[in-house]
Parts: C-alpha cells; sequence; structure tokens
C-alpha cells in the first residue's frame, strides 16, 4: 500500500490511513453505501493463524491488539507478548487493531477493549500469549503434518520452523494456509519468563514513524469521500439546557450546510470545512438555562468541602484497630488539611469523532479507549442494533481517561443522523474541551495522627471530602453508595494498598457531589491521596526530629517491595548529601496499580522561584515487559502530575468553567521539566502497571523537597502563585 | 483564490483570505500533519516555518502567508530523514504523537538557527506543550539531532 495522503479507494471498498509500508496502518472498510452484508460475514483478512495472528505468504506477520494505543507504548507491548510465544520474527511483526463489530461477532476472542486503569499489559497477559502460543502449535502442527513426523519433534523459533531430528526447515508463511484449516489445541503452556526473548527487552515502538513525518491520521485528521465538518456548543453550564437559538445571521455564512440542535444542551453547525462551521457557531445566539446550577461558584464548592470534613455521614473504606478511640485520648494529636482541585485531561487531541448513518447502519471512526463502549454508545444514539453498527478504532491523541467517555461521540451520531447518508466529523474547539470535560475529582482531606514514644504514628485517621466518580457514573442507584476507588492507596488490601505499618488506622469519606461531572484521570485518586499521606507523613518526621527516609523505614518493614523501591530512589538521589542553601530533597513512595514506585525529588527555590533540578524514580511493576516505554512513562507521568501540581486548577464561576484554553490552564513546559532517571527494577511474579503509578508520587516528593529547601508547606495544589519563602 | 508557494509547490486555494493558514492547510488541502490544538497559539501543535521561521498557524490569515515559504511537517525532509526525525525514530520520542509535528518544527527552527543548541537555548526555543511529557526526549532528540546534522555535513 502506498503511503500518499488521502489514500481513498472506494472500489476496493478499502481505505487505508497514514499507513507506512513495513508499519501497519488502520486498515477501514468503508462502505458507501452500506452493503447489504454484515462485516462479520466476511473474514477480515483471509491468513489468519487464529483471531490474534495474520501470517501471509510473504513472512509478513500481523498480530492484532483490542486494546487502545494512545501513547502509553501498550501497543507495541501487547504485540511484544504475542510474539514471544509465536516465536515469530520480529522484524516482520506489524499490527492492527479489530474492531468491535468484529468482537461482538466472533464471541469477544480478544476479550476486553477497555483501556484505563493502567491494565492494558496487567489483565491481559496471560490470554494474549495464549493466542501467540496457539498459533505457534498450530504452524509447528501444520509443518508436522507435510513432513508426516510428530509435531513434538519440531520448534519454532524467528519464523523457522525446524524438524529437530532431520534438520529440515520450513517457514511460517510457507504453512499458515494449512495452519490456518488446522483446529487448535484445548490449551498450551506459556513460557517460562526466564526463557523470555521479546519481553523484557527494550524494543523501539511500532508506531513511532508515522508519528514524526505527519502521515499518521489521528480521528481530528480524518477525511472520508463527502464528509461534511461539525463545530458545537454546549451549555457551558453541565446540567443546564438549551432553550432557545436564533441561527439567521449564522445560516447565511459561507460554506454552511446545517445548524441544528444537538440533544437538550448543545447546538452545532455543519459546513463545508471546520473553520467555516466554527465561525459560524459563533454567530448563533443561543439561550441557555442553567439552572440552580448556574448559581454555584468554587466558593460554595470550598464550603461544602470543609463541612465534609466534620460531617458524621461518612463512609469508611479501611479500618484497622481503634484510630478514632486512640484519637480521642491522645495527648498531642497533630491535624492537617490538603486539597486538590478539579482538573482537565487536556489531551492535545480535542475531542472528535466521525459518523456516517442509515436507516439500516451507522458506522463510527472514533479515537477511543473502549471500543466496545464506543459500539454502545453508538448504537444507542443511532437506534440501531449493535450488529448494524460498527466502530473504527484510531491512534488517540492523548487519552489520560477522557476518551473512555463518549459524550462527543453520541453528539457526533445525533448530527450525523439529521445528515443520513453523508459523512461527518464533529471536531469540539479547545473551550468546548475545557468546558465539557469530564473531570479529576475535587477533594479536601484533614489528616490526623498521634504518635508513639518513638515519634511513629500509633493512630491516623485520613478523613476524604469530596466527590465521587463511581457514583458518577450509577446516579440510578438514587442513594449515594461507597465508593471504595476513593480510597485507592488506602485500600486494606489489593492493588491500592496502604503501605504504612500503622495499628490504628482509619480512612473515610465523606461523599460530597457537585455539578461538575467527576471522571478517571490519568492516576485518579492515587493522585491526591498520595499527595495527602506522603506530605503528612513528611510533616509528623519533621515534628518528631526524624530523617524523612527513616522515619518511612520504621514504618514499610513489612513492606520490602515498597522499601526497596524508596532505597533505591533516595540511593540514587544520593539522599544525605549536603545541598547548597535553597535547595532541598523531597521523598514519595506508594503502591498503586499493583505496582509500587518511589520518587525522589532535588529542588532549588531561588527568590521565591521553583527550580526542579531532577527527580530519581523508581518502579517495580513486577514484569517489565518493555523497560524503555516504562521509562517514557514514568518520565512523562511527572509532566502530567507537575503540570497538575503546579499550574492545574480550574475554578468555576456562575456554574462555568472559568479557564476556557491553554492560557489559563497552562502545563509543564520543557524550561520547567526537571531532569529524570528511572529505575525500572522489576522483581518479578507480578503484573503491575505502568502508566499511572508515578503521577501520584510527583507532587509530594517535589513539595517535600521544598519544604527541606525553604521550611514552606504546600497544602493546598496547585501551587501556582503561593509564596515559597 | 490565494496563491500559496507550500513545500515548494505552488498551490492555489479558493479560501477567505482571513482563513487561519491551519484550516487552509488541514480542511481544503489535506495536509493534517499540523495539528490543531489550542487555536490561541498557545500549544505549538500547528507550528511551521514561515520563511524559515518557527511559527504557530492558527492564528495566522492565510493572506499574511501569501509571497512566504511555508515548510510544513510534510515537506521538512523528502523522505522523513531529518535530522530531527532521525534522533525522534533513534530514541523513540513521540508518545501519543499528536504534539509532535509541532514539535520537530520547532525543534528544526531551532538547530536551524543554532546549530549546537544548549539546554538553556533549547528552554527558551521550545515552548510546545506536550502533555503526555515527552520532554527528556524532546531535549535528548534536539542534542542528538545536532550531532547527525554535523555528521551529515562530514
Amino acid at each position: 500500500m502506498t503511503t500518499s495522503l488521502r489514500t481513498v479507494d472506494i472500489s476496493r471498498r478499502r481505505f487505508v490511513i497514514g499507513a507506512a509500508a513495513g508499519v501497519s496502518g488502520v486498515a477501514i472498510g468503508l462502505q458507501l453505501p452500506f452493503a447489504k452484508t454484515r462485516a462479520s460475514q466476511q473474514p477480515l483478512i483471509n491468513d489468519e493463524i487464529n483471531a490474534w495472528v495474520v501470517i501471509h505468504d510473504d513472512e509478513r506477520v500481523v498480530i492484532r491488539v483490542a486494546r487502545s494505543e494512545m501513547g502509553q507504548g501498550t501497543l507495541t507491548g501487547l504485540v511484544q507478548m504475542v510474539a514471544e510465544e509465536l516465536e515469530c520474527d520480529w522484524a516482520n511483526v506489524s499490527w492492527e487493531f479489530p474492531t468491535p463489530g468484529q468482537s461482538l461477532a466472533r464471541g469477544r476472542p480478544w476479550g476486553n477493549f477497555m483501556t484505563g486503569g493502567s491494565r492494558g499489559i496487567r489483565n491481559s497477559h496471560d490470554y494474549v500469549r495464549e493466542g501467540g502460543a496457539l498459533a505457534r502449535e498450530l504452524l509447528i502442527a501444520a509443518a508436522a503434518q507435510g513432513w508426516s513426523v510428530p509435531a513434538v519433534e519440531c520448534r519454532a523459533r524467528d519464523g523457522i520452523i525446524t524438524h529437530q531430528p532431520t534438520g529440515k526447515t520450513t517457514t511460517f508463511g510457507a504453512v499458515a494456509a494449512t495452519a490456518a484449516s488446522l483446529t487448535p489445541p484445548d490449551k498450551v503452556t506459556l513460557k517460562d519468563p526466564k526463557d523470555w526473548r521479546l519481553i523484557g527487552k527494550p524494543l523501539a515502538r511500532l508506531d513511532t514513524v508515522d508519528k514524526v513525518t505527519g502521515k499518521l491520521r489521528y480521528g481530528a485528521d480524518l477525511k472520508l469521500p463527502g464528509m461534511l465538518h461539525a463545530a458545537i456548543h454546549a451549555c457551558p453550564v453541565h446540567g443546564g439546557k438549551r432553550v432557545d437559538f436564533d441561527a439567521a445571521t449564522a445560516a447565511k455564512m459561507p460554506g454552511v450546510h446545517t445548524i441544528l440542535p444537538v440533544g437538550d444542551d448543545a447546538v452545532a453547525v455543519v459546513a463545508d470545512s471546520w473553520w467555516q462551521a466554527k465561525q459560524a457557531l459563533d454567530k448563533v445566539v443561543i439561550q441557555w438555562d442553567t439552572g440552580k446550577n448556574g448559581n454555584v461558584d468554587s466558593a460554595a464548592i470550598y464550603a461544602m468541602l470543609k463541612e465534609g470534613l466534620n460531617a458524621d455521614d461518612v463512609f469508611v473504606g479501611h479500618s484497622r484497630g481503634k484510630a478514632a478511640a486512640v484519637l480521642a485520648n491522645a495527648r498531642e494529636v497533630m491535624s492537617q488539611e490538603y486539597s486538590y482541585p478539579f482538573q482537565n485531561h487536556a489531551p492535545m487531541e480535542p475531542m472528535n469523532a466521525t459518523v456516517v448513518w442509515t436507516e439500516e447502519r451507522c458506522e463510527a471512526w472514533v479515537p477511543t479507549q473502549n471500543g466496545e463502549s464506543a459500539l454502545e454508545a453508538l448504537a444507542d444514539a443511532a437506534g440501531l442494533f449493535r450488529d448494524k453498527c460498527e466502530v473504527h478504532k484510531l491512534i488517540l491523541g492523548g487519552g489520560f481517561g477522557r476518551r473512555a467517555h463518549h459524550d462527543f461521540l453520541v453528539q457526533a451520531t445525533e448530527i450525523a443522523k439529521a445528515i443520513p447518508g453523508t459523512p461527518v466529523k464533529l471536531l469540539w474547539s479547545r473551550e468546548e474541551d475545557q468546558r465539557r470535560g469530564v473531570y479529576h475529582p475535587i477533594t479536601r482531606c484533614r489528616l490526623s495522627a498521634s504518635v508513639n514514644d518513638e515519634g511513629l504514628p500509633e493512630a491516623l485517621h485520613v478523613r476524604i471530602s469530596g466527590q465521587s466518580i463511581l457514583h458518577a457514573l450509577r446516579p440510578a442507584l438514587g442513594e449515594p453508595q461507597i465508593d471504595t476507588a476513593v480510597f485507592q492507596t488506602l485500600a486494606p488490601e489489593g492493588e491500592h494498598a496502604f503501605l504504612y505499618g500503622i495499628d490504628n488506622f482509619l480512612a473515610d469519606h465523606a461523599m460530597r457531589n457537585t455539578h461538575l461531572r467527576p471522571w478517571f484521570w490519568r492516576g485518579v485518586n492515587a493522585n491526591q491521596n498520595v499527595f495527602y499521606v506522603e506530605s503528612f507523613i513528611d510533616e509528623l518526621a519533621k515534628n518528631n526530629s526524624a530523617d524523612p527516609l527513616d522515619y518511612r523505614r520504621r514504618l514499610l518493614k513489612d513492606q520490602p517491595k515498597a522499601l526497596a523501591v524508596l532505597e533505591r530512589a533516595a540511593q540514587n538521589a544520593g539522599w544525605g548529601r549536603e545541598l547548597p542553601a535553597g535547595s532541598g530533597l523531597g521523598l514519595a513512595v506508594c503502591k498503586a496499580f499493583d505496582s509500587y514506585v518511589a520518587a525522589c525529588a532535588e529542588v532549588a527555590v531561588i527568590d521565591g522561584k521553583l527550580h526542579m533540578k531532577k527527580i530519581w524514580a523508581a518502579t517495580d511493576p513486577g514484569y517489565a515487559v518493555n523497560p524503555q516505554q516504562i521509562e517514557a512513562q514514568v518520565a512523562g507521568s511527572f509532566v502530567y502530575g507537575l503540570s497538575a501540581a503546579l499550574h492545574g486548577e480550574l475554578t468555576l464561576k456562575n456554574g462555568q468553567v472559568e479557564q476556557q484554553n491553554f492560557h489559563t490552564y497552562p502545563s509543564l513546559k520543557i524550561a520547567e521539566m526537571p531532569a529524570v532517571e528511572v529505575d525500572v527494577m522489576p522483581s518479578g511474579g507480578f503484573w503491575g502497571g505502568v502508566g499511572e503509578p508515578t503521577i501520584a508520587v510527583g507532587a509530594p516528593a517535589v513539595l517535600n523537597a521544598v519544604y527541606a529547601a525553604t521550611g514552606v508547606r504546600i497544602r493546598h495544589l496547585p501551587v501556582k502563585e503561593q509564596a515559597l519563602t | 483564490m490565494v496563491v500559496l508557494a507550500i513545500n515548494g509547490k505552488r498551490i492555489e486555494v479558493n479560501v477567505d483570505p482571513t482563513t487561519p493558514l491551519l484550516w487552509v492547510l488541514r480542511d481544503h488541502l489535506d495536509m493534517t500533519g499540523t495539528k490543531y490544538g489550542c487555536g490561541i497559539a498557545q500549544c505549538g501543535a500547528c507550528t511551521i516555518h514561515l520563511d524559515g521561521l518557527a511559527t504557530r498557524c492558527c492564528v495566522l490569515p492565510v493572506s499574511a502567508a501569501v509571497g512566504k515559504a511555508i515548510t510544513t511537517i510534510e515537506g521538512l525532509s523528502d523522505d522523513g530523514l531529518h535530522p530531527v526525525q532521525q534522533a525522534w525514530v533513534e530514541l523513540d520520542t513521540p508518545q501519543c504523537g499528536y504534539c509532535q509535528p509541532g514539535m520537530i518544527m520547532a525543534a528544526a527552527a531551532l538547530l536551524a538557527e543554532t546549530s549546537n543548541p544548549t539546554d538553556a537555548d533549547i528552554d527558551k526555543g521550545i515552548t510546545n506543550i506536550c502533555r503526555c511529557g515527552t520532554f527528556p526526549r524532546v531535549r535528548a532528540g534536539i542534542h542528538r539531532a545536532a550531532q547527525l546534522a554535523v555528521e551529515v555535513k562530514a
């Protein structure tokens, strides 16, 4: 396939976006008008060995990946895992996304499409590897059959099958067609980790080349034949409604096709180009009914969260010992309040979806973190059964959780329904993305502790007051239910277990919801909880004249893996070394998404200005599939987490988000970026996530370092203009 | 009718002259390597070269580009082998990649002006936003590209 822009060949009913030779692109079945046959009745590619592996007779290997690629590198990691068991030649490997429609029609052979919670690899490592192993067994069986020898005498390596007693060889490509016709074995044994040859190697990503030449087509770049462009403006107050709109001026503007209401809270303009649509949209006069939410401002939310700190109606997420009683009887209780603001995901590619609808069929091209739920959202909005719909996944220009929510797809589908048979691409403006986000929840926290004779906490109470993401997901339940995710990194056990050995511990939550929709934001609730706890532990250490590293060591005696990453980060940073005046080191550690992570930050505060010099990070994800990608995720986590901690904050006025673009919602720049040194230290035996946990340790490590440098303790994020001297 | 010089070619396009160059490239000419990120020249995803200078074209009326040499990511090199692109591939710099064409154009312009930039030059010259956080490899990539450019000349 050539790589020229806009390769559209309707006659072949195949449309390829930005595919470079040697790197698989995104093959898209576009049918205009739709054929009567269902896509699922035709195999996607004829040379498939099984659902996971396609092998062409020229030895090219295509591996299918169901999870989305949004920069986190899971695509390459998952392909590595299939290829590990397949025993193919890595140089011949490319990839493709199966569609959710194919998954539905075939009984979900690829499992879950959901890409979030740092689960891409850790929740699919077994069946993904099995897919590769089963394909390998079929290829070996096909070769053995051709030679009339027992399959056990043959082995596969680098795409070549060898009959060991005779030394005869053949290739995957030569036996692929036969292999595809054989019945797979019921089960296979996966390789022992010590025999891995691809897993654990810092292989280059499979999606880099098209990203540096500009050839890769993201959803925002999609162009279909006859496609129109849509811009949209929804009520800037969440929950508000559209009352009326006057489109008289806008309708006369150049390029405008249609101006239409969307849902009960938005107006869209469809035009020849997006710029024309946007210009016209700005001239549409819309009347909103913002309802009671129109009176909400940040001060009201602050008051609500403050009240929650003293409330009695709480959910208990973790209780051991008798924290409340111990604190009530303690001679002295140390107590501090912290807070974490609303954040927007703000991926660089604004929300978009392209949809074509007819009464018989509806297809969408969507950058989504969950192809399957996108298909459900599409079918609902299209008014068609799911088997009459299809979602074509594209590589995402950032996700961070935002693209697991499909409000933009529902809008695009409604618009497309108004123009049957014509593809319409809806693209949100950056302002729309800021105003109509689903946001990092806002919370406030009070931590209270009493200490024993050694100065270590004998009791700790963590009271969280604020939003619940899970509650927003299940409003149908009516009365609020406990949200266990609120207690990430404070949990009694599991992927987000609280680490410190404190006999009397209580974590509870006063649920205080606002009209801004809370959502999963990279790192989720670990972000604020680790900031709260790791800052407060530092305060306790200081209050008890202890070294922050030594203090944590004493509390982590029963947590060898956590202790190991903490010690490594501190050691790499040269903890304890002499530093110039105004400089300091700070630590943080946690277990999140099943991985153990730590950071040690060095900062200097000069004339009240923060300079982040360097962060030494240590990560134990159990198994490290691609260390160079882990390194990239850890370094990137600091950018995302510290953008929030230093600059990011959404405030509300008249119920609306005030920060409408990057000038008021700034992101970290390269000039502010500390050097990052990442120690990937997989200890084996478990599978931890990589994309998110490190976000949580960035802010407390830096702000503990700020304290060490200046004696100034920042308890409320973002740092913004707060004085550091 | 507006006449533009894009990547060494003369291109005529029938468009309102107040349209930002970004949208002429993307919607009228289907050159989508140049990205929309913010529309207010804050993020740098739309960076192109205008007479060799890094320019954020989301706020640049197309009329202001008439008579100037426009270079986009598609025209930065014939074969994707500009030293910056080579360095980016070598270091696997992109994550989601959406900001990278703009980042690469900004880096290429910096290197054209300062063949061996210091970290301070990079801090000053690269102000693009990358939410994935590729900055360590962007910095390393610029240094590496400076080296590669010397090797090519030698």
